[in-house]
């Protein structure tokens, strides 16, 4: 008996643990409820880049929003397009229940008009900040409001 | 506004420490678990709640398995890759106690079958951190702070 609690919490652990590592970062689809029109939540003092931002949700208890807000920061400073900024959930709860964000880092791909087109939750690889970045840039985002976005760059 | 990257600079260590403890509490909780719902089990898993008790006062590094770490691991390996903050592990440490905790305090008033369900929750919360470096209650924080069940950190 005790050692059947044993095996099946191992393999529970084994089973969550994969799980999980798989997600790490994951490049979703945007989760913003609404028109999903430009991001009127942004924190004052808060600008888009010309081409894309991150926005980052960390937590003083996450050790993974360290690695994501350094991996975010190096591609923003190298490419001049791309802003990242990182707020604290503590600083406005409400609207990480607004914005449907679950836990931390979380982070909000938003496209030149400030329109969330992906989202990553979990410790953030430079291969996917890549992949992230590719969404915002698709031609039809570039489309949907080309004055915008000409104005922008 | 704050940022978590002001506090960043303050309490860096070596985030192999944490992982080892966990790994060892791990071990300690999977011996509590084939104790059964006895005295032995009991004061085993005592123990490893008195061991949180120092990490959620002192820190993840201020327990003996951090002092495990520092003593027999830590000469044999090469300089860590990452510091951490310091702050996620003692949350972590913090979980661990309340989760053990609510076992001690069953089993002290006579609830013993509480003994290895404790150890069972708490092991797959430590068996994750030490082999996948997944902090179950860092992820849950957001949540719980959402749902009031606990104060900022």
């Amino acid at each position: 008996m005790e050692f059947l609690l044993l095996a099946g919490v191992i393999v529970l652990t084994a089973l969550v643990g994969v799980a999980w590592s798989r997600r790490q970062g994951a490049v979703r689809g945007p989760r913003t409820t609404g028109d999903g029109g430009p991001a009127d939540w942004l924190p004052q003092g808060v600008g888009l880049g010309s081409r894309a931002t991150f926005v980052q949700f960390s937590a003083e208890v996450c050790a993974a929003c360290r690695s994501t807000a350094r991996v975010l920061g190096a591609q923003a400073a190298r490419d001049g397009g791309v802003v990242h900024h990182e707020l604290d959930v503590e600083d406005d709860l409400a609207l990480t229940s607004r914005l449907a964000i679950l836990r931390t880092p979380t982070v909000l791909v938003l496209d030149s008009d400030g329109v969330e087109v992906a989202r990553m939750s979990g410790g953030v690889t430079p291969a996917q900040a890549r992949e992230a970045l590719a969404r915002a840039s698709r031609p039809e985002a570039a489309t949907a409001a080309p004055v915008a976005a000409g104005a922008a760059r | 506004m704050t940022t978590p990257q002001e506090a960043r600079s303050e309490g860096q260590i070596d985030a192999r420490g944490p992982r080892l403890g966990a790994g060892i509490t791990a071990l300690l909780l999977a011996v509590v678990m084939l104790l059964g719902a006895g005295t032995a089990g009991l004061v085993l898993l005592t123990v490893v709640a008195l061991s949180f008790v120092l990490g959620t006062v002192r820190g993840a590094e201020g327990t003996w398995q951090g002092w495990i770490y520092r003593t027999f691991v830590r000469p044999r390996l090469g300089p860590p890759t990452e510091l951490e903050d310091r702050r996620p592990p003692r949350f972590a440490q913090l979980v661990g106690l309340v989760v053990t905790g609510v076992g001690v305090v069953l089993g002290l008033s006579g609830v013993l079958v509480a003994v290895p369900v404790a150890a069972a929750v708490a092991f797959v919360a430590a068996g994750l951190n030490a082999v996948f470096g997944l902090c179950l209650g860092c992820e849950m924080y957001l949540l719980m702070r959402r749902w009031g069940v606990i104060r900022a950190a």
